[in-house]
C-alpha cells in the first residue's frame, strides 16, 4: 500500500475559481470582448473538442493518427447536407454527425490495429489528403467546389443575444458535456487499461486488457469528438467547402494537441487557442510565417516541455497545492499505481 | 605478463551492476573457459571486455588500458567478439560476411586470410553466395568464427559457441578451435554454460557465480572437481 | 504511337521521379527506422537552391551538382543534429519533430522566396525522338536515363566497395557491425546524406514540369510514400520497382478510369498504402519485421 498525494483545494478556493471561470466563460467572452471575436472563441471551443479526441486516441491510446480532417469533414458535411438538402433542424444534426463519426471511427479502428505506429501515421496522413478531392467529386451531395451554405442558427427570439453569442453558448455547452465525458472515460480502470495497452502490450495483455476492443473503441470515441466538432463548426462558419478539410487541418489539430499537452485535457483549450489565433497574428506579419511558427512550436515543445503547456500547467498546479498544503493523503489501492515500463521488470 | 588482465572490474546495465570487482588474467596462446549458470554474468563479462557495455575498473590488453576505449577502438586493438547467437549478418551472403570481418584490414590481407580460412572450413566455401541466415546452426557458428578471425585478432571472445548445436557438432567445433589456436597462435576466452566438451580443449577456467569469480583452476582440475562436475557439467 | 504505350512511358518517367524520392525515404529509413516526413520539403529547398544559384549567375548543370552536394551535407547534418539525438525518443516525439520540420521548411521557402511560382529550366532540351512508331520526348527519356544512371552508381557503391558493404552491414545488423570495427553512426550519417542528395535529384527533375513553388513536392512525396510502402521501406529494389509501378498505375488510372480522372488520382496512393499495409505489411521486397514490445 502506498500513499498518493492529491491536490485538494479548500472549498472557498474552489468556489472562487469556479466563479472566476464562470464569469470569464459566461460573461466576459460573449459580452465584453469585441463582437467579431465571439465566433472565433466559439471556433476555439470546437477545436478544443476535436483536440480532446486526439488526447484520447494519441495521448492515452498511443496511436498517432493524422486523419482528423476526415472526421471533422464528415461531421460538417452531415450537418450541411441534412440542413441544406433535407431541411433538417440544425441542432438535430449534431447527434447524427456524432453517430456517423463514431461508426466511421470504429471502422478505422480495424486497420489501425494492424498498422504499426509510423505506418498508421503515414496512412492517416494520406487519408487526410484525399478528403478534399473526394468531397469535390461527389458534387451531387456535397455541392462540389462551391460547397454548401448552411447558414448560422438563429438565436431564440426570447433571449437578448445575437446569433454569434448564441452559437458560442451552444458550443460551450457541448464542449463542457464532452469534457466531462472524457474526464469520466479517463478516470479509473479504463484509464489504467489504456495506459497499460499503450505503454506495454505484453503487460497489458497479462492484465487482461482486450487490446483490440479498446483500440477500436478509442478510435470510435475520438472520431465522434471530431465529428461533433465538425458539425458545430459548420454552424459557426455558416458554410462548408472541401478545401477547408485538408491536410493542414489535420496537422493543425495535431499541433494544437501537442502544444496543449498530448495527455492534458485541460491543455486542449490552450492548444485550440494556439492554432486559432497564431495563424491570424502571424499572417499579419507575413503570410508564410504561420506554418513556420507551427513547425517551430512543435519542435520546441517536444524538446523543451514535452508535456505541453497544459501538462506544464498541471504540474505547476500540483506543486503549488503542495506548497500551500492543499493536499489530501489517500491510501492508494494497489492497482492505482501507474503501469509503465518494460516487460523485464522491476519487482512490483 | 598476461595478454588480458582485468582488475576490480564492474559492469552492468542501467543502474545495476552484474559483475562485481572481477580480477581475471588470460595468458597468451591460452584457451580459458568461463563457466557459470544462467544469469551469472558470463555474457556481461565478454561485453565488458569488448566495450559494448559500460564498465568500471581496469582492463589491460597487451599492455594497453582499454577500459575507457570505445568498442570500435577495442576491435581495432585486436579483440574479436563472437556474441551469443553468432551475430552474423543474416541478410548478407557468406562471402560478404567474411569480407566484412576484414573491414579493418587491407585488401591483400583480406585475400590471404579469406583463402586460409576457407581452406580450414571447406563447408563455407561451398556456401559462399548463400544468405547467411539460411545456414544451419553449425555452419553459422563456423561463419561467425571465420568472420572474427578475418580481423586478425590477438584475442578471440566466444559467447556460448555450442548453443543450439548437437553434441557431436560441438565436439568438432572445439577441436577446430584448438586447431586454430595451434595454427594461428590465438588466445581465446570462451564462455560456456555446460562445458564438459570445452574443458577438454581448454588450458584453464574460472567459475562465475552471481557476478563474482568463485573458483579459478586448471581445466583438468575443474573437470575433476566434483562440485563443478555436478553443477556445471551436468553429471550426478 | 498508341495512347496506352505513351501513357506507360510517361508513367515510367513520373515513376522514375517517385523512385528517386522513394529511394531517399528508404535510405533514411534503413537502420534508423524513421520515415522522414520532411524529405519532400528538403527536396523542394534543394530545387530552390538551384534557382537561386542560377539567379546569381551559375549555369544550370553546375548549379544542380552544387545543390546535390549541399543537400548531401544538409542530410548528414540533419541526422547528426536531430535524428541521432532522437534515436531513443518516443514515436510521438519523432513524428512530431518531423512534421514540425515539414511545416517549418515549407513556410521557410515561402518566406524566403514567396509563393509566386518561378520557372526552373529542364536539364533536357525540348526535343522529340522518333524511332519508327516509338516517339518519346527528350525530357521523358532524360529523366529515365538519369535515374537509371544514379541507380547504377548506387549499385556499384553497395555491391563493390568496402564502404558500401559496411553501410549494408550497419543497416542489416548494427550490433555486429560494431564488432567488426564499422562506425555505425558514420554509416548512418552517409545514409542520410545520400537520402538528401536523392531527394534533391527528384526535386530538380520535377521542378521544370510543375514550376517551382513551395508546395511543389507535395504531390510527389505522397506517391513516393506509396512507392516505398509498396516496395518495402527497407528495400532499395523495392523503392525502384514501387516507384515505377506507382507512376505507371497513376497514369493509367488517371487516363482510363474517367470517374477518377486527374484530380482524384491521389486515391491510388491511398489504396496502395492501405492495401499493402494490410495485406503484406513488409511490401513486395521488404524483409524485416520490427516488433516492438
Amino acid at each position: 500500500m502506498s500513499v498518493v498525494i492529491k491536490p485538494k483545494l479548500p472549498v472557498a478556493v474552489r468556489a472562487l475559481a469556479g466563479a472566476a471561470l464562470a464569469v470569464v466563460l459566461l460573461y466576459v467572452i460573449p459580452f465584453v470582448i469585441p463582437g467579431y471575436l465571439v465566433s472565433q472563441f466559439a471556433t476555439v471551443l470546437v477545436f478544443a473538442i476535436a483536440i480532446v479526441g486526439i488526447n484520447l486516441v494519441t495521448g492515452f491510446g498511443g496511436a498517432i493518427t493524422l486523419g482528423h480532417a476526415a472526421f471533422v469533414a464528415l461531421g460538417s458535411y452531415t450537418t450541411a447536407i441534412l440542413v441544406v438538402r433535407y431541411g433538417w433542424n440544425p441542432y438535430a444534426t449534431v447527434p447524427v454527425a456524432a453517430l456517423l463519426s463514431w461508426v466511421a471511427g470504429w471502422c478505422l479502428g480495424f486497420p489501425a490495429l494492424r498498422l504499426q505506429g509510423l505506418y498508421l501515421a503515414l496512412g492517416t496522413l494520406v487519408l487526410s489528403i484525399t478528403v478534399p478531392p473526394l468531397l469535390k467529386r461527389f458534387e451531387a451531395f456535397t455541392g462540389g467546389v462551391q460547397g454548401l451554405n448552411v447558414g448560422n442558427p438563429e438565436a431564440p427570439a426570447f433571449l437578448p443575444i445575437d446569433d454569434s453569442q448564441w452559437i458560442y453558448f451552444l458550443s460551450l455547452a457541448v464542449a463542457a458535456v464532452l469534457y466531462v465525458v472524457a474526464r469520466r472515460i479517463l478516470s479509473g480502470p479504463l484509464r489504467r487499461a489504456l495506459v497499460a495497452a499503450r505503454d506495454n502490450q505484453l503487460v497489458g495483455a497479462v492484465m487482461g486488457v482486450d487490446r483490440a476492443n479498446l483500440t477500436t473503441a478509442t478510435f470510435a470515441m475520438s472520431s465522434l469528438y471530431a465529428g461533433v466538432a465538425g458539425s458545430l463548426y459548420a454552424m459557426i462558419v455558416g458554410f462548408v467547402s472541401p478545401d477547408t478539410f485538408n491536410v493542414m487541418m489535420s496537422l493543425s489539430l495535431f499541433v494544437g494537441a501537442v502544444v496543449g499537452g498530448i495527455t492534458s485535457l485541460n491543455g486542449a483549450i490552450i492548444g485550440a487557442m494556439f492554432i486559432q489565433f497564431v495563424p491570424i497574428w502571424a499572417s499579419d506579419i507575413d503570410v508564410a510565417l504561420g506554418g513556420l511558427v507551427f513547425g517551430c512550436a512543435l519542435i520546441v515543445t517536444l524538446v523543451v516541455i514535452p508535456a505541453g503547456i497544459g501538462g506544464l500547467g498541471e504540474r505547476a498546479f500540483i506543486w503549488l497545492c503542495r506548497r500551500l498544503g492543499w493536499v489530501e493523503r489517500a491510501e492508494a489501492r494497489r492497482d492505482d499505481i501507474a503501469v509503465t515500463g518494460s516487460a523485464q521488470n522491476e519487482p512490483a | 605478463m598476461s595478454l588480458l588482465a582485468l582488475r576490480r572490474m564492474c559492469a552492468g546495465y542501467d543502474a545495476r551492476n552484474v559483475l562485481h570487482e572481477i580480477d581475471l588474467d588470460v595468458e597468451a596462446r591460452q584457451i580459458q573457459v568461463v563457466l557459470g549458470a544462467n544469469g551469472a554474468g558470463k555474457t556481461t563479462l565478454l561485453r565488458a571486455i569488448s566495450g559494448t557495455i559500460a564498465r568500471q575498473g581496469e582492463i589491460v590488453f597487451d599492455g594497453q588500458r582499454i577500459d575507457q576505449l570505445s568498442a570500435r577502438k577495442i576491435v581495432a586493438a585486436g579483440i574479436a567478439h563472437v556474441p551469443q547467437g553468432r551475430g552474423t549478418f543474416a541478410d548478407l551472403t557468406v562471402d560478404e560476411n567474411i569480407r566484412l570481418g576484414a573491414y579493418l584490414r587491407t585488401a591483400a590481407e583480406t585475400r590471404q586470410d579469406r583463402e586460409r580460412w576457407l581452406s580450414f572450413f571447406p563447408r563455407l566455401r561451398e556456401r559462399l553466395p548463400q544468405q547467411a541466415g539460411s545456414l544451419s546452426g553449425g555452419e553459422q557458428q563456423m561463419l561467425a568464427i571465420t568472420r572474427a578471425l578475418m580481423l586478425r585478432p590477438r584475442l578471440l571472445l566466444l559467447d556460448e559457441p555450442s548453443l543450439g548445436l548437437a553434441p557431436i557438432i560441438t565436439q568438432g567445433l572445439f577441436r577446430t578451435l584448438a586447431a586454430i589456436r595451434e595454427e594461428a597462435g590465438m588466445t581465446m576466452l570462451i564462455v560456456e554454460q555446460s562445458a564438459n566438451l570445452a574443458l577438454e580443449v581448454a588450458d584453464s577456467g574460472v567459475v562465475l557465480e552471481s557476478g563474482q569469480i568463485v573458483l579459478r583452476d586448471s581445466a583438468r582440475n575443474l573437470a575433476g572437481n566434483d562440485e563443478v562436475r555436478r553443477i556445471y557439467l551436468g553429471y550426478e | 504511337m498508341t495512347l496506352f504505350a505513351s501513357q506507360i512511358v510517361d508513367g515510367l518517367a513520373d515513376g522514375a521521379i517517385y523512385a528517386s524520392l522513394a529511394l531517399a525515404l528508404v535510405f533514411s529509413y534503413r537502420s534508423t527506422g524513421i520515415v522522414n516526413f520532411a524529405q519532400g520539403e528538403m527536396a523542394m529547398l534543394s530545387a530552390y537552391l538551384v534557382w537561386q544559384l542560377m539567379q546569381w549567375g551559375m549555369p544550370l548543370v553546375p548549379a544542380a551538382l552544387v545543390s546535390i552536394a549541399v543537400s548531401f551535407v544538409a542530410g548528414a547534418l540533419l541526422y547528426a543534429s536531430i535524428v541521432k539525438p532522437l534515436s531513443h525518443a518516443s514515436l510521438l516525439t519523432v513524428v512530431s519533430v518531423l512534421i514540425g520540420l515539414y511545416l517549418a521548411l515549407n513556410s521557410l521557402a515561402g518566406f524566403i522566396w514567396t509563393y509566386t511560382i518561378k520557372p526552373l529550366p529542364s536539364l533536357f532540351p525540348k526535343a522529340h525522338f522518333r524511332l519508327g512508331w516509338f516517339s518519346i520526348s527528350a525530357e521523358t527519356a532524360g529523366i529515365i536515363a538519369v535515374v537509371a544512371v544514379v541507380l547504377l552508381l548506387l549499385y556499384l557503391l553497395f555491391e563493390t566497395t568496402k564502404i558500401g558493404l559496411a553501410m549494408r552491414g550497419a543497416a542489416s545488423t548494427p550490433d555486429s557491425a560494431v564488432l567488426v570495427g564499422v562506425s555505425v553512426p558514420l554509416m548512418l550519417l552517409i545514409g542520410w546524406g545520400i537520402a538528401a542528395a536523392l531527394g534533391a535529384l527528384s526535386g530538380i527533375l520535377v521542378a521544370p514540369r510543375v514550376f517551382l513553388n513551395p508546395t511543389m513536392m507535395f504531390g510527389v512525396i505522397i506517391y513516393a510514400f506509396a512507392a516505398a510502402t509498396l516496395g518495402g521501406f527497407d528495400s532499395i529494389v523495392g523503392a525502384v520497382v514501387g516507384g515505377l509501378l506507382v507512376g505507371v498505375v497513376e497514369n493509367l488510372v488517371g487516363t482510363y478510369i474517367p470517374w477518377i480522372g486527374p484530380d482524384l488520382k491521389i486515391i491510388v496512393a491511398l489504396v496502395l498504402i492501405f492495401g499493402t499495409l494490410l495485406i503484406k505489411p513488409d511490401g513486395l521486397f521488404g524483409r524485416r519485421k520490427v516488433v516492438r514490445l
